[in-house]
């Protein structure tokens, strides 16, 4: 394999697979086996960060960028005049090899353009992933990409090499789907997740009984969706969101703002800013329903269909419910104190623990590391001081403006400046 | 009460052994400091304790009886950051550990047990990172040789990571810094030291050392990385802090090109 030959492959296929946001490579449980090479059994591993801030954790690329389909929000679309180029099975594995054994990456992200048919690609997707664990013995991280329309036999092959499986709904409605993408139907994706995740509780089930039953995605699905591509809601996205993690077990739904990529006049424009504020109180959102205990409705409902772009979400669900605070955190349940704008979920781990040992003060919350500036408007603490003025939602949020400088301040005004 | 100076030979077993020198003779101000750190005072003596492999093992022991395993492995990873005066806090925290009848490592209003869960968070942090950031190069003696310059002492945090990982190929990661590495012959880690020659580069790859195919697995995962950044999206804030630059010296991603 000639090198130049390589790089300039790897430049044309990781340049088409960067717009796929997972990167995450951990939740498999896949040991080292006789003295094999690689583990992916703990915690994932970034090994380096691009100038974007996005973590690389895998070798990310297609198989080839050749694709049949045409869906307007994407790069390798078929009316699209780019380069091409495809790796052969071997070339993908060799150099998953050698990047590995450098440490440079956990393992591959294999995606890929449609060539031929749906089942025809997912085969060679497979295979690599194959040739992977059984001729190389090798136990790092593989994610592979669910081709729409794969057949149930492939997706089951697929399940049994591969770590993470995913398929991206991309559109977050149907009728955006529609417009966007005319080739795709929303079935189509949904089929191969189905397969997985009823393969995937299938084995759970089994392992219970039969310790060795083999590994079948372990780390679980994840899929993904553009943000701002077809005009959709937040409240929209979050529902569907909510949905797919529900019915379908999702490990991680990832919210990707549309990076505008052609003068289609269905989409934002070349040159439009990338909604990154947006995005990130989306993950905000998916954050505080995983994790924090909040149902999705009381972020987002019919009432408040979109979230602030100047404060986070949960100081937002605060101010919209005051009737709920001050809180006690020397007293207060988990739950609630999982709620208190300013505290997240090591805080809370931190006061349940400490608090045992003696009253909180203001001195200690600091100091545990909780951000008082949002706080204090909210919690009443083992001191005399608190805020005693009965300060109205829109009073406290402007202090708590007034009082911070948001990272985000630039990026904020810019957007701002569209509407006014 | 006189003020008590001990001094021990910087091995986490030597700082053990002081405890068990103060706890023995019921010492209540003293401090803890690294022979190689210290200058003489202008009041007291400073008195060498030798280490003593059981006495260590009688105080860790007792510390697992009265912590969780987490509390003793924080314990152990802030000491490993090295900071000056980190002895005087892991002694303030054992001496309030033993007083209690209860587990107190989630004490977090604790002075001494918040200052070493952050302390240990720290190491961690570093730990993570170095799993991360180790970049092997591949030698003409079929070894995959890493350097690195961690802040903390974290060489012993990681060698069981890279050796369930690496399990099928030889490899050596050198603190250049402390100027000791790990050798994993595939079988076991040793720790080893290195003489290097005179004019040995770690930031280059030189063809008299590596591999002729190295530098091209370089301009690879160079060209890799360069292809899989959205420029539209640059937020080098948010790249510093990811990757700060003290680490640059040693990721091949990092090296002009």
């Amino acid at each position: 394999m000639s090198f130049q030959r390589t790089q300039e492959k790897l430049k044309i296929l990781a340049d088409a697979a960067k717009y796929d946001v997972s990167c995450s490579s951990s939740g498999s449980k896949r040991n080292n086996t006789n003295k094999g090479l690689g583990d992916a059994s703990g915690m994932g591993i970034c090994h380096s960060y691009t100038e974007d801030g996005r973590c690389v954790s895998l070798l990310k690329i297609l198989l080839t960028n050749h694709c049949i389909f045409d869906c307007a929000y994407c790069v390798t679309r078929k009316s699209n005049d780019i380069k091409r180029a495809a790796f052969k099975v071997q070339e993908v594995v060799d150099l998953t090899i050698s990047f590995y054994r450098r440490n440079y990456i956990e393992g591959l992200f294999l995606s890929s353009g449609i060539f031929k048919d749906a089942n025809y690609t997912m085969e060679r997707l497979v295979a690599v992933a194959k040739k992977l664990r059984l001729e190389e013995n090798f136990n790092g991280y593989i994610h592979l990409k669910s081709i729409p329309g794969a057949s149930d036999e492939l997706m089951h092959e697929a399940g049994l090499y591969a770590d993470r499986l995913s398929v991206n709904i991309e559109i977050p409605t149907e009728e955006g789907l529609k417009r966007l993408a005319p080739d795709k139907k929303r079935e189509d994706f949904i089929k191969p997740m189905l397969k997985v995740k009823n393969d995937i509780v299938q084995y759970q089930a089994e392992k219970k009984v039969i310790r060795n039953t083999p590994k079948f995605a372990p780390a679980g699905q994840s899929t993904q969706m553009i943000i701002g591509a077809s005009g959709e809601n937040d409240f929209q996205i979050m529902q569907t969101s909510n949905l797919f993690y529900k019915t379908y077990n999702l490990k991680r739904v990832y919210y990707s703002g549309y990076i505008p990529i052609s003068y289609d006049a269905r989409l934002p424009q070349i040159g439009t800013a990338v909604p990154m504020m947006r995005e990130n109180r989306l993950y905000q959102t998916d954050w505080l329903m995983r994790f924090y205990g909040f149902d999705v409705s009381e972020i987002l409902n019919e009432t408040h269909q979109n979230l602030d772009l100047d404060i986070d979400p949960k100081l937002g669900w605060a101010l919209r419910n005051l009737h709920e605070f001050p809180v006690d955190v020397n007293t207060a349940d988990k739950r609630m104190l999982a709620r208190i704008p300013g505290l997240g979920m090591k805080s809370v781990y931190k006061i349940l623990n400490a608090r045992r040992f003696r009253r909180l003060n203001w001195e200690h919350l600091k100091k545990i590391g909780i951000a008082l500036n949002r706080a204090q408007y909210f919690v009443v603490c083992d001191s005399n001081q608190f805020e005693r003025r009965d300060l109205s939602s829109k009073k406290i949020k402007g202090l708590i403006l007034q009082n911070s400088t948001s990272k985000y301040a630039k990026t904020l005004s810019n957007q701002l400046s569209l509407f006014a | 009460m006189k003020q008590r100076h001990l001094l021990y030979d910087g091995t986490f077993d030597g700082f053990l052994s002081c405890v068990f020198y103060a706890f023995e003779h019921k010492l209540k101000q003293l401090s803890i400091k690294k022979a190689s750190s210290c200058q003489n005072g202008l009041f007291s003596e400073p008195e060498t304790i030798v280490t003593d492999e059981q006495k260590a093992n009688r105080v860790w022991k007792g510390l697992q009886s009265k912590l969780s395993k987490r509390g003793c492995l924080s314990l152990y990873y802030a000491f490993l950051s090295e900071q000056v005066g980190v002895e005087q806090v892991l002694l303030d925290y054992i001496q309030y550990a033993f007083a209690n009848l209860f587990e107190v490592d989630t004490d977090f209003s604790h002075p001494s047990v918040l200052a070493t869960s952050k302390l240990a968070k720290s190491v961690g942090r570093e730990k993570h990172r170095m799993e991360a950031f180790v970049r092997f190069r591949l030698t003409k003696d079929d070894l995959y040789f890493a350097s690195i310059e961690p802040d903390f002492n974290v060489l012993p945090l990681i060698s069981k990571h890279f050796e369930r990982r690496y399990a099928d190929q030889k490899w050596v990661i050198y603190d250049i810094k402390r100027k000791y590495g790990l050798l994993y012959d595939g079988h076991s880690v040793e720790i080893m030291t290195i003489d290097f020659p005179a004019n040995f580069d770690f930031t280059k790859t030189e063809s008299d050392f590596f591999t002729e195919q190295e530098l091209e697995f370089q301009t690879l995962w160079q060209s890799y990385f360069k292809s899989t950044n959205i420029a539209s999206r640059k937020n080098m804030t948010l790249h510093v802090k990811h990757v700060p630059k003290r680490y640059w010296k040693y990721l091949s991603e990092k090296q002009p090109g």
